[in-house]
């Protein structure tokens, strides 16, 4: 039962060029720092990755983009990245765009054993186009399917040997449902207690889901739009 | 009488928040319509909703209490409040696309005589994403359009027919602009109120579809 491993680059060995890899995090918070930056070092290629963002130009999946890793990108914003834009817009790279509660209701499905579902989002505008869709109650939605990874990079505040985690405040984002809807999960974490310290009432991820863990260092947390008022 | 960016977004900004009410969950899309939050009235509760996983947004932090893990939807630091929570982005959006959140105000490129929107993308010009904007459109129980009533170059931004890739079909409700409060009727948009500064000719003249007016006329524009 013990999953824990000794460093980010043991937990993406098995990673190869090609593979499709969710990542947690919206913007830069609660991006998984460390499991990036050893994918950097790897230097696997022609990478589908399933993210809400995009990073920006030097820091999260920004430097994945900047070594030319990424093939395909599944998203549902991508506004802070000029190198991004310039891929798209010259061809060098993929982007799927979805609305952003279909984004998340599509990998909670893929976790949950659900192949797909219908939503009214997106209803008459370019996400439906080629879509299934039906009238329930006189209403009409759009049939979506649920997203699965073969990895997936999660960022978790604090957790144990057994891949039981915990998230911090807004950091908790996309990572729980990522952590369920993929083949291999590796969940990074500041803190690692040992197994019986998380009160069991307040586990966010149960370990079932994990398949790796480890404690990250030298956690950045870089803040995209640091606004303050005066005292 | 002609305001600087900063009045126009004020006034929207102010007349939007007479619709809040007492209780009221509500999530507020990025640049306007994040400035309703300054406006809500003393006494009011109203939680406001960021759908990165947090109910309660509190006031930007000072200095000291900066914290990379607490950021609104726009990606900003801001703080928590008593009675805060925070939750995954699935139960986020099943907050808004459940119907669960009383009122949204979201910008616009171009609204249309239906109701459409359109505010995520300028073809082969700018390429940002729809975020949570179709989930928002689709799930709230009130939509509202906060904008400035043209472009620079005062060219219509309520227009006949969206030209731009749409955020949702027929669901917007009310429009708010810095001229004009309009609401989107089955029978076309309806002028309900003005600006005391402006006229029903000069906003017809800044507005593709012709407008309705309730008997009577418009209303003053309440501030």
């Amino acid at each position: 039962m013990d999953k824990l491993i000794p460093s980010p680059d043991a937990g993406i060995e098995a990673v190869h060029d090609g593979a499709t890899i969710l990542m947690g995090g919206f913007g830069l918070c609660g991006i998984p720092e460390s499991l990036i930056a050893a994918l950097r070092r790897k230097g696997s290629r022609n990478l589908t990755i399933v993210s809400n963002n995009a990073g920006v130009d030097d820091f999260g999946i920004g430097i994945l983009l900047q070594n030319q890793q990424v093939k395909k990108m599944v998203s549902t914003y991508v506004g802070e990245n000029k190198l991004f834009e310039r891929l798209v817009f010259e061809g060098a790279l993929e982007i799927e765009l979805n609305p952003q509660g279909t984004f998340a209701e599509r990998l909670r499905a893929g976790g949950a054993g659900i192949p797909a579902f219908y939503t009214p989002t997106g209803y008459g505008t370019i996400v439906a186009k080629d879509k299934e869709t039906r009238e329930f109650n006189g209403r009409m939605f759009v049939l979506e399917h649920a997203i699965r990874g073969q990895f997936a990079f999660i960022k978790a505040w604090k957790g144990d040997r057994w891949g039981n985690l915990v998230y911090r405040k807004t950091a908790a984002n996309f990572n729980p449902m990522m952590a369920t809807a993929a083949d291999f999960v590796i969940a990074e974490v500041e803190e690692l207690v040992k197994v019986g310290e998380l009160d069991p009432n307040y586990v966010h991820t149960p370990g079932i889901y994990v398949d790796a863990i480890f404690e990250g260092t030298n956690y950045e947390k870089r803040i995209e739009r640091r606004r303050t008022r005066s005292v | 009488m002609i305001l600087n960016q900063d009045e126009k977004s004020r006034r929207i900004a102010s007349r939007i928040s007479k619709e809040l009410r007492d209780g009221f969950y509500v999530n507020l899309g990025i640049g306007i319509p994040t400035q309703v939050a300054n406006f809500v009235p003393q006494g009011m509760d109203v939680i406001l909703q960021s759908e990165n996983g947090m109910l309660g947004i509190g006031p930007y932090p000072t200095d000291a209490e900066v914290d990379p893990d607490v950021i609104n939807a726009g990606k900003e630091t801001v703080t928590e409040l008593r009675g805060t929570c925070y939750f995954s982005s699935a139960d986020s959006f099943a907050m808004i696309r459940g119907g669960h959140i009383d009122l949204t105000v979201l910008g616009a490129l171009q609204v249309d005589e239906k109701g459409s929107l359109a505010n995520w993308a300028i073809p082969g010009k700018m390429l940002k994403g729809m975020g949570g904007a179709m989930d928002l459109v689709a799930g709230a129980k009130k939509v509202f359009v906060a904008m400035e009533h043209a472009t620079r170059e005062r060219a219509p931004k309520i227009v006949t027919r969206c030209t731009l890739p749409l955020t949702g079909v027929e669901v917007v409700h009310y429009i708010v602009t810095e001229l004009a409060v309009i609401q989107v009727t089955p029978g076309g948009l309806l002028l309900q109120e003005l600006a005391a500064d402006t006229t029903v000719e000069y906003v017809q003249s800044l507005t593709e579809p012709k407008l309705t007016l309730p008997r009577g006329g418009p209303a003053p524009m309440l501030l």
